[in-house]
This record gives structure tokens, sequence and C-alpha cells, in this order.
């Protein structure tokens, strides 16, 4: 299948001048609509000189499944009224988890026409009204209902199939996952924000006082790797995957405001450009030319880095989809930072953690920060932006003056794929 | 023109003729496993009806521990993982499906490559999956 697409480019430059995330967590009694209020006001409050909400002209929101998780359909209005912008045009966008990914792409593309100046975008999911079997549902539900689903598969299933398929053909094994769930928890441990603000040893301590204070059987784990290779503490959810594998369920939002460049000094000293942005399509994994790799993503950012100028080699930091942990390592192959087969060598060696030769998922990931599934995508924008403009604290990247970051949002099991280029200006 | 090509006639053909029918497109030779009114390669029209040998090899699969609702009203859960995953048909195509007949605590006594051939057997009246067992 001919993946012929031309080199494109925005119709003019467009920035990314606020940005705001809520907590991510569990927090009942908060509906989707509030906690996309609370990544506004972190947004309204963080940016540099303050903005004026009448500025704002458009905007966009990823939701995968308010309908499900809420039943609440038709979420744009809600928002639209929750912030107080009616009547201006606000439109949701779907596309599984992906669906803040696209949204930002709407709105690069709504200012880039020359239509608006000023597009708030953003993305939001409230998942833990529902118990875990019906979570499992609502997101099997953005694999193919016909054919994949009938046959047992669920969202962890096939990326556990992945998992196996990537074990049978290269020398993956169980430990590599492993290892990027303590990697991106070490991160994430270092983010405010995170769903999961613990390393594994922190988690595995947790563990191991719970069971003294109930006077269980405590543990006697040595390691890291001793507590996640307990089948009681991490149990197999889709073999080879085990909890520890997946990222949680969550709720949060986030939010950030792009405008043309030609306006972007109004609102910072240091916008971010939108370089690069690619999105593709891809079929279920039984039809794809490889069980091994997600072909959308392989697309979109070659789309991207051709629209940015750029090569993988150019990118300092990179927030990937790792709904799974197998998936960060294919995510790591696909956008080219290693060769196919490389990517669990490359965990070993602790290329991609926080002080590596490339740093993935510096926030923690979705593993550790929290898989709100509408809002990933901009909330993965959110992180290369603090990261490229110096202000991520702790989890600051060690490289000097990092400026090029990539974003990589899948939705579902690569039925689409969202990547964007990042750039701080000089 | 409606088409009887309809996504759904899979299931309907599996549980009424007990085997694996898809299509195959007249005009580029195509062959897919799932029932579909236009050609995804040469974007025909001109489907034809194909039956498939319903023998198959084990792609890669999964055991899954913890189930969607449809699944647990089988019995399934924690303590009984089922076995799924994709197989590559003797034609050629893959499809996803049920892998029955295999122990699912035991994903490491599965092999992929094993041989399978199609198990139309014991189909859900209401909600028919594709299954495949040891050959």
């Amino acid at each position: 299948m001919a993946t012929n697409f031309k080199k494109r480019q925005l119709g003019r430059p467009v920035s990314v001048v606020g940005a705001g995330l809520s907590k991510f967590g569990a927090f009942p009694g908060k509906d989707s609509r509030d906690l996309f209020v609370e990544a506004f006001q972190d947004m309204v409050e963080s940016m540099d000189r303050g903005f004026d909400i009448h500025d704002i002209e458009c905007a966009y929101v990823g939701n995968y499944s308010s309908d499900l998780f809420e039943h609440q359909g038709h979420t744009a209005p809600i928002v639209a009224d929750w912030l107080g912008i009616t009547p201006i045009p606000v439109t949701r966008i779907e596309n599984a988890c992906a669906s803040s990914g696209s949204a930002l792409r709407e709105g690069v593309m709504a200012i880039a026409s020359g239509m608006y100046d000023v597009v708030l975008v953003g993305g939001m999911e409230k998942m833990t009204n529902l118990a875990t079997d019906g979570v499992t549902d609502v997101l099997a539900s953005a694999a193919d209902g016909l054919y994949e689903v009938p046959a047992g598969l669920t969202f962890p299933g096939i990326f556990g199939a992945i998992a196996k398929a990537h074990m049978d053909r290269y020398e993956t094994n169980l430990d590599h996952l492993l290892k990027v769930a303590i990697k991106n928890h070490a991160n994430g441990a270092l983010n405010p924000k995170a769903q999961f603000q613990q390393t594994m040893t922190t988690m595995m301590e947790r563990r191991m006082t719970r069971a003294q204070e109930r006077g269980q059987e405590v543990p006697d784990y040595k390691t890291e790797m001793d507590f996640l290779n307990d089948e009681r503490a991490n149990p197999w959810i889709a073999w080879p995957l085990r909890l520890y594998d997946c990222a949680p369920i969550t709720d949060g939002a986030s939010c950030v405001l792009l405008v043309s460049d030609e306006i972007a000094h109004n609102f910072t000293d240091t916008p971010i450009s939108i370089a690069g942005i690619g999105q593709a399509t891809g079929k279920p994994l039984h039809d794809s030319d490889e069980l091994t790799s997600l072909s959308a993503a392989k697309s979109a950012s070659q789309q991207a880095y051709d629209m940015a100028g750029i090569t993988v080699a150019n990118v300092d930091l990179a927030e990937v989809h790792d709904c799974f942990t197998i998936a960060e390592i294919v995510a790591t192959e696909d956008l080219g930072f290693f060769a196919p087969g490389e990517g669990p060598r490359a965990v070993d060696e602790g290329r991609t953690a926080l002080n590596g030769d490339h740093p993935i998922n510096t926030s923690g990931g979705l593993k550790a920060k929290g898989h709100p599934v509408g809002a990933s995508g901009v909330g993965q924008v959110i992180e290369i932006y603090h990261q490229l403009r110096g202000e991520a604290g702790e989890r600051q990247v060690k490289k000097d003056n990092p400026t090029v970051g990539i974003t990589h949002n899948v939705g579902g099991t690569g039925g689409t794929c969202v990547v964007n280029v990042l750039r701080r200006e000089s | 023109m409606a088409s009887e090509f309809t996504s759904t006639a899979f299931y309907t053909k599996l549980k009424e003729e007990k085997k694996l029918i898809g299509v195959k497109c007249q005009d580029c030779g195509h062959l897919s496993p799932e029932p579909r009114p236009m050609c995804p390669e040469c974007h025909g029209f001109n489907m034809e009806w194909h039956q498939f040998s319903g023998k198959a090899k084990l792609s890669t699969f999964t055991c899954i521990s913890i189930v969607p609702v449809a699944m647990a009203a089988k019995g399934y859960g924690r303590d009984k993982p089922y076995c799924t995953g994709i197989v590559t048909l003797e034609e050629g195509p893959r499809i996803s499906a049920m892998i029955n007949g295999v122990d699912g605590t035991k994903p490491q006594g599965i092999e992929t490559g094993m041989a399978l051939v199609l198990d139309p057997d014991n189909l859900d009246e209401d909600a028919p999956s594709l299954a495949f067992k040891r050959a």
C-alpha cells in the first residue's frame, strides 16, 4: 500500500504559548467538565503574560468516550458553557486515545488556514466511574468490534499479542518490559501532576509495609524486579503483560493555547513552535504488515519530520504513547530512535532514561503520569513544552539546551497515530 | 445496488455452514476473510464469496486474565484465562481468533507457528466468535 504523502507545510506558523494540566488520578465527584476547568485554570495561572479569555476564537476538545464513561455525549458545548466561552465554536474530536492529539492538529490547521489567531485545544476523560471490567469493555470498543473483540481480544490483549510477536522475533524478554515501567515510574515520581508519583521501589516498600500492618507475611523483596516478578503483587492481565505493564485508569484533563506565530510574543518570550504535524491511520493488527510495529506511527512521524525539516537525529526528547510497556519499546523503534528489535537493548542500557541520550517519557509517560485517554495527546505536548522552556524542575532533561521534542499519540492499537514536532526557536 | 457482502455475514455463514467464508476480489484476486463490499487493494466493487480451507498457523497470541464482561459470563477470568491471538490462514491473510483447547494458565506451553484448524463447534448463538484449535 503506497504511503505517498507529499511534503506538506502549514499555511502559516503556529505556536504554543500556554499549557495547563489537571492533577491526574482518581477523583470521585469530579466530572470531566470539572477536570477540564482545572486544566484551564492551571494554564491561565501559568501564562507568562496572562491573557484575556475573550481572545479565544475557537476550541477543539479531545474526548474518547464520555458517552460510555459518564453517559454524556456532545461534550464540546458543555466545556464551552463551563468555561463561559459560548458562542464560539467548540468541536469534540474522537480518535480513541489519540483524541486530543487529533484535536491539537485541528487547532493548528484552524490557525494555519488563516481563519483564527487564538485557539484553545485540549482533552479530558473521566474513567474511574466504571469498574475495571467496564473500562476494559469501553477501551475495547476502540478496537474492531466485529473482528477483534468477538475473538476475545481486549486492549491489553492486542498489545500482549504484539509483545509476544516482538519476543518471538527479537531478543525481547519480560524484564525489558518491566524495566520500561521502572524507568517511567522513576520519572513520574518527579512529576507533581502524576497519578503515581512514586518510584517502583516506593511502591514495593509500600506493599511490604502494608503486609506488615495487616499482620500478613511480609514479602522478601530485595529488588524492584523481585516485586515485579511476584505474581500476587503484579498479576497477569494479558500474558505476557502484567499489571505494571499497563497504564492505569485515570481521570484528567489537559489544554494548551495555540496562536499564530506573529502574535506569540504578546503572550510569552518563549513560545514553542509546532514545527511539524503528522497523522496517519492503520489497520487492525491482524491486517497490519507487521505484528511488531505500528505502520501509522512510521507514517505519521515521517510526515512530521518532513514538515519540520528534521530527522530523528535532531530530536532531543520524546513523549511516546506507552499505554503498555511494549508500546513504548515499539514506539522508539517506529519513530526511528532505534532499529527494529533494538528498543529493548536501549532500555537495558539506560538510553531512554532521564539522563540517557534519548530521554523518553520524562513526564512518567502514560504508565506513571496516568492515561485519561482523551487528555493524553495534549498532555504529552505539555511535557515537551515545559522541557523545551527549561521549566520541568526535577525532571528537566540533563541535556544542555534541548530545542526539539516530539510527541507520539496512538489511538486504539494503531488505528490512529499523531506525531508532533515541537521546537524552541532561538 | 445493495451488496450481499456485508461484514456481519461472516458470522451468519460461520454459524450456518460451519465454514470460514470470506470474499475474493474478482478484479485483483485479493482475499479477505472479512466479507467486504469493496476491495481495499484495487478499490473495485466486484467481490465473490470465497471459502477458506480452515487451516491456519498461530502467528501470535495472548492469554487474557482480566476479561471483558462477555467473557466473564462464559466463565473466564483470573483463575481461568483464555487464549486468543492472530492466525495466518493457509491462503495468506491473517485474522484474529480464539484459540481453543490450549491451557491459558500455561502460555509457555503454547507455541507460535503451531498448526490450527477452524473450530466451528459450540458457537455462541447470540455472540459467535471465530475460533481455531490445534490441528
